[in-house]
């Protein structure tokens, strides 16, 4: 099996191992959530969010006035309906408090964790690479440039570069995952990151960050949710929600003129109550919960986004860029067919071939092994000591590998070369007619041809094939019918790049490309307007990954890509961007429904509040009561109840998001608006009335 | 009855919607600069107009270089238009010897004609001298439609436009607009409105005896030439105090048909620009589809409570209920259909030209016209104005529905984003800000309430009708109102100030916002800004977030009058 393929797997162990533990915790986190949600009742806090400030605002008035009519004997209300008014008032507060706080929960537990990795580090500083001694110091002291030495079982203390050594590392505590990684100097795998141990040998590590500037700090302080900063989007948003607030606090304050004008007076637990009803509370007390929430479901993927505008970027995505060999493809090609030219068996040819793999250790090599064993069950030789065994291993320079054997000579490899290496061996060797044709026809079709021979006998060609990841098509299937273009990136030859790209079903792909091309084909798309994404680890893509709106570097990949990503992806999982856009588009989803589902309810509540407040005024406009609502403070009430109900009773959807199945913009809304738009209208119609029927029936109201 | 109402008002739309294309396809070519078939007429005059104005028609302005023209020109028609009406008495064309006016009234009336929102607090031709008419307000007439127009090109130009900072050259938009538009359109409707009998001279008021012997004035005066513009021009300000119910303004229902036609043309046939200089005609498609839906649907309501009988009369009466019909405030030349339809039209439409009194409709259909105004007055709405206010509820569609389909919300291309909304909103709900407060002031102190013919909720319609036509712009009044007073002009001076430049400033700012996007791609992951399905939204978000603010205010006025009436209560 491929690494990758084992990677994917121990991604889903690691997975369920987190919803694990986030289950067990989930006692704990309620708990603490509401302690929060108390303390955020400090308006000085909750005014960062407008809309229940000022429902804060209305229950300390209301508060005000229940505790003056508790000392006059003689008020224009029941006590009963003031206090009862007064503690849902609160308990609306309370309520949005909890949605926020219970978000947040979940990151400060992940937070507290990763702060036992980082407690107590130290390290041994080193003056040279040469130096093995050194010197213990605290991790507070390391500098960026410091060298410090880390051997087997200890914990590395800051962030840095493998300079010298491998070493296999347990990188458990910031991903979750605890197979062991190998980490060693040059190349795309030498980034260490403080806070994870050294397994087995020993590496020096040049350091690369100050304290508090290490990738432990930074996420830390991301998961806790200290750095998020609202998005444009929410900002936008909460701008609309402010502004509606504002016009329905001026439209409720204006009713007491228009009732004086009229001869009566209205009470302030009325006044307040139908501006509470008409404020959008419920997307208020969500708003951010649901950004956080969305940050939390990326890091249950083990993506770590460094800020919330990528997340929604990823949502507004429109073009994906994807490397075919590990994301599209598995990394390596497979045997698919052995095709023997003529007067040679299939079965002669699969018997020398899977000789000439016998010691190709390579999966190319394995697969042939297993296509021959699966197709003709022919087992692997056991070979004597007897036997006279020569490997031949494959080179770049002759471009084939194959074993002498007994005398034979065994030989698979590219098609020229052994043509020439079997020319070589008897010079009027005759080359089989077919030959070319069986070659062609199976690099037209973009597979790789592995010509194979005994002696001067050419037996066939296998036929090499880059085989799909599985699941790979669906997803890119998804992707299309949302309207993203998937653009394949691959150094294979356009004949090729073609045939894949036919299989796998991308939009379009860019044939022997090199890795700085990336980078062009994201500024061609960004000029027209594309909001492009992409994934990458070597120091090749970093322009491309700085560039590009969603990038998401790999963990495994090296550090300059890893600084120019504005998403890291803990499991190194290529087409874990399409789990990250699928995030992203929740995150919007799940807004938007809210907020219409939170507007939409003003009709009802109108319906329930204003025949209430005007009946005293004229006595007809009871007629407008359609709810049949028990008394007037019998609907206000109720009305106030729901809206405060409704918010806990939302809580599991902002923090799960709605649903998503890829969908077209037209399916998608005709769904949310069915549910969440009619919905909203009706619901509180339903949820109104029942609440007014057991109000009645206990005589709360 | 029905058949015949229904037929009515159904021939009236198929008319208005078959000059929608020509009609818009032609203001399109006047805002891109192409030839019309009025250029080898008018190109000379224009290049004119440039030279002696020294306008440099080269120059592609900044939004904030835009919109200081449109304030420059509408603040110097304020100090004018007060200027002449305060000394009117010692200028020419005086024919009555009407003295000077007050200063609340001359700046009440300023702001009013340039505002577009003609709200008239005085008796026009015991007034206005024929000069402060023609030299004054009628000019405003042509500059305050110009203006709305202007505004909404700059904001189209900001969808259409990518990665710029130019929203064109406002001086030669203006220009164009009253040189190829509102003038053409007016000479010819002066001309068949002097054939149809209305008045166009600088004759004395004619002093006459009625056959009871009473004395009477009859006035004269160029009636014709402010009578086109007042309609096309969405402006409303009449001639005479009875505005179109006068049979010198309006006098047969030909004229009355016409007039309807008047008002509705621009503002209906500049979806069809918009839609063009989009380059998709059926953005503009859809939103006069909804404009036209939710029009229909108001307009058919009230009709139907004007022909409803009566609860209060119906049982006393010997006329068979079936045919009595709310007749009162109504002329009888153009009976129920024609008037519930102009009355329908001119507060959906922000021209505020009345045929009928509104005062005197039924509880139901009085509210209605006064919920056509709150509505924010985008249902088909001023020349400009009400396409530029419609977008903006556009934009907010969009933005709330649009994030239902899991992308950052855009419109035609361009993303929305803070500025965007702050825009939106602000320019949506700053009328409603005005019309609110200053209704709860005017409703509790003696100033206000004193200035009221009626008790009780149908004197509240009263006061939240004359504060909604002012930030609306609209400028019908529901009559029982003497608003003629110092605190009723300046408070409505003010909602008429506020609810006509704190949009068009957030409009201007909307479009130099967007005009320095890029513009996106569209794909099957963009919500679809011309279905069914948004033309649905859309009406839904202007029914709730502009109307939904006023739904108290509403109980409070028409819906319970409304009751008390079907329980045997009037005023």
């Amino acid at each position: 099996m491929s690494k990758i393929l084992e990677k994917e797997n121990q991604t889903n162990n690691s997975q369920n191992n987190n919803e694990k533990k986030t289950k067990l915790l989930q006692a704990d986190l309620v708990k603490d959530a509401l302690i929060n949600s108390i303390k955020k009742l400090n308006p000085v806090e909750l005014v960062k969010n407008p809309v229940i400030f000022c429902v804060e605002l209305g229950a300390i008035l209301t508060t005000i006035f229940l505790i003056t009519n508790l000392v006059q004997s003689n008020h224009d209300e029941s006590l009963l309906f003031t206090s009862q008014i007064t503690i849902w008032l609160w308990f609306t507060v309370i309520f949005a408090n909890f949605a926020e706080a219970i978000a947040e929960s979940r990151g400060k537990a992940q937070a507290d964790s990763l702060r036992k990795s980082k407690k107590d580090l130290n390290a041994k500083k080193i003056t040279s690479i040469e130096d093995r001694i050194g010197q213990i110091v605290d991790a507070s002291v390391l500098r960026k440039g410091d060298l410090i030495l880390v051997e087997a079982g200890s914990v590395i203390a800051a962030d840095g570069e493998v300079i010298k050594g491998v070493a296999s590392i347990d990188e458990s505590a910031i991903t979750g995952e605890s197979a062991p990684v190998i980490r060693e100097s040059g190349g795309d795998r030498s980034a260490v990151i403080a806070g994870t141990r050294v397994l087995s040998d020993w590496i020096v590590v040049g350091v690369r960050s100050n304290p508090g500037e290490s990738f432990l700090d930074k996420m830390i302080e991301l998961v806790e949710g200290a750095v998020r900063q609202k998005t444009p989007n929410e900002i936008a948003l909460s701008i609309l929600l402010i502004s509606l607030t504002i016009v329905f606090l001026l439209a409720t304050a204006t009713v007491q003129p228009y009732v004086i004008y009229a001869g009566k007076s209205s009470t302030i637990t009325k006044l307040v109550s139908l501006f509470v009803a008409l404020a959008p509370t419920t997307i208020g007390a969500l708003l951010s919960a649901i950004g956080i929430a969305g940050m939390n479901r990326l890091l249950q993927i083990n993506v770590l986004a460094f800020s919330g505008r990528s997340v929604e970027a990823s949502g507004d995505v429109d073009i994906v860029i994807l490397d075919k060999t590990g994301t599209i493809t598995l990394g390596n090609r497979q045997a698919a067919e052995f095709i023997p030219v003529k007067n040679i068996t299939e079965k002669e040819l699969a018997e020398v071939a899977q000789f000439a793999s016998l010691s190709d250790e390579t999966p190319e090599g394995r697969s042939v092994v297993i296509l021959a064993k699966e197709r003709f069950n022919i087992r692997e030789h056991n070979l004597g000591e007897k036997d006279n065994l020569v490997f031949v291993p494959f080179t770049a320079n002759s471009r084939m590998s194959g074993v002498d054997f007994n005398g034979d000579v065994i030989r698979k490899g590219a098609t020229d070369s052994v043509i020439e290496f079997v020319k070589s061996l008897k010079k009027d060797t005759v080359i089989p007619e077919d030959l070319k044709a069986i070659v062609e026809k199976i690099s037209r079709s973009g597979g790789t041809p592995l010509v194979v021979s005994k002696n001067n006998q050419i037996m066939g060609v296998i036929y090499l094939k880059d085989i799909l990841k599985g699941g790979i098509k669906e997803k890119i299937q998804g992707l299309n019918y949302v309207g993203i273009k998937t653009i394949m990136v691959t150094g294979d030859n356009p004949l090729t790049a073609a045939a894949i790209s036919a299989e796998a079903g991308v939009s379009d792909f860019v044939a022997e490309a090199k890795p700085e091309d990336k980078l062009d084909l994201i500024k061609k798309y960004q000029a027209q307007g594309h909001m492009v994404a992409m994934i990458g680890d070597g120091t090749n893509d970093a322009p491309a990954l700085a560039q590009a709106d969603v990038g998401v570097a790999m963990n495994t990949g090296t550090a300059a890509a890893r600084e120019a990503g504005n998403m890291l992806d803990l499991d190194s999982n290529p087409s874990k961007l399409i789990q990250v856009i699928e995030v992203g588009k929740k995150i919007l989803i799940t807004r938007g429904s809210l907020t219409t589902f939170s507007i939409a309810n003003d009709i009802a509540k109108y319906f329930a509040i204003l025949p209430a407040m005007f009946s005293a005024v004229y006595p007809e406009l009871s007629s407008m009561n359609i709810m049949y609502l028990s008394s007037p403070e019998s609907a206000v009430l109720s009305a106030i109840i729901f809206n405060a109900l409704v918010i806990p009773a939302l809580i599991p959807l902002a923090l799960k998001g709605v649903d998503y199945k890829p969908a077209t913009a037209t399916e998608l809304l005709r769904k949310n608006l069915l549910v969440y738009g009619l919905g909203g209208i009706i619901s509180p119609f339903i949820g109104i009335k029942i609440i007014d029927l057991v109000v009645s029936f206990l005589h709360l109201a | 009855m029905l058949i015949k109402s229904v037929a009515e008002i159904a021939f009236f739309f198929i008319i208005l919607l078959a000059l929608v294309k020509p009609f818009g396809n032609f203001m399109y070519k006047v805002f891109n600069g192409d030839k019309t078939f009025l250029t080898p007429l008018l190109s000379i005059p224009e290049k004119i107009i440039y030279k002696i104005s020294g306008v440099d028609t080269e120059e592609d302005q900044s939004w904030k270089k835009y919109f200081g023209g449109v304030i420059l020109i509408n603040l110097i028609g304020i100090i004018f238009l007060i200027l002449v009406q305060m000394f009117q008495a010692i200028l020419p064309l005086n024919t009555q010897n009407l003295p000077n006016t007050s200063f609340h009234l001359a700046l009440n009336t300023a702001v009013s004609f340039v505002t577009n929102t003609n709200w008239q607090s005085y008796v026009p031709e015991a007034t206005m001298s024929y000069f402060t008419q023609m030299l004054g307000l009628t000019v405003q007439n042509f500059l305050s439609a110009a203006t709305g127009m202007i505004v909404l090109v700059a904001l189209i130009r900001g969808f259409v436009r990518k990665e710029s900072k130019h929203l064109g050259n406002c001086w030669v938009d203006l220009t164009r607009c009253v040189l190829y538009i509102l003038l053409p359109i007016s000479i010819v409707s002066a001309v068949f409105f002097i054939s149809q009998g209305v008045p166009n001279n600088f004759n004395q008021y004619t002093d006459a005896t009625t056959i009871e012997g009473a004395k009477q004035f009859i006035s004269q005066g160029p009636m014709a030439s402010q009578e086109a513009i007042k309609m096309i021009g969405t402006n409303g300000g009449g001639f005479l105090n009875a505005n179109s119910a006068h049979p010198f303004e309006n006098p047969s229902p030909l004229t009355n048909f016409f007039q309807m036609l008047m008002m509705a043309l621009i503002p209906a046939s500049l979806t069809y620009t918009f839609g063009k200089m989009v380059n998709n005609t059926k953005q503009g498609w859809a939103i006069l589809t909804a404009m036209l839906i939710v029009l229909i649907s108001i307009t058919g309501v009230i009709t139907y409570s004007e022909f409803a009988p009566n609860t209060l009369i119906s049982h006393i009466s010997d006329i068979d209920p079936n045919n009595q019909f709310n007749f009162e405030g109504k002329e009888t030349r153009f009976g129920i259909t024609q008037s519930t339809l102009f009355a329908g039209l001119t507060t959906s439409i922000s021209a505020g030209a009345v045929n009928s009194m509104h005062d005197s409709y039924s509880p139901l259909g009085g509210m209605l016209t006064m919920f056509n105004i709150e509505l924010g007055e985008v249902i088909l709405g001023g020349t400009g104005t009400g396409l530029y206010i419609m977008l903006l509820f556009a934009i907010l569609t969009v933005f709330i529905a649009g994030l239902m389909v899991g992308r950052t919300p855009e419109y035609l291309g361009k993303k929305i984003g803070p500025i965007e909304m702050q825009s939106v909103v602000l320019g949506v709900l700053a009328p409603s800000i005005f019309i609110l407060v200053l209704t709860a002031i005017a409703s509790i102190i003696p100033q206000g309430t004193s200035a009221l013919n009626n008790a009780g909720a149908h004197g509240f319609s009263e006061i939240l009708y004359a504060y909604s036509s002012a930030a609306g712009n609209n400028g019908s009044a529901f009559a029982g109102l003497s608003a003629n007073t110092v605190f009723w002009n300046l408070t409505l001076t003010l909602a008429m100030f506020g609810g006509r430049f704190i949009p068009i400033f957030f409009v201007m700012r909307l479009a130099g916002s967007l005009v320095e996007k890029k513009y996106i791609p569209t794909s099957v992951g963009t919500f679809p800004t011309t279905g069914l399905t948004f033309v649905i939204l859309l009406i839904g978000v202007v029914i709730i977030v502009g109307g939904l603010t006023f739904f108290p205010a509403l109980t409070l006025s028409g819906v319970a009058e409304h009751f008390q009436l079907l329980s045997g209560k009037a005023f």
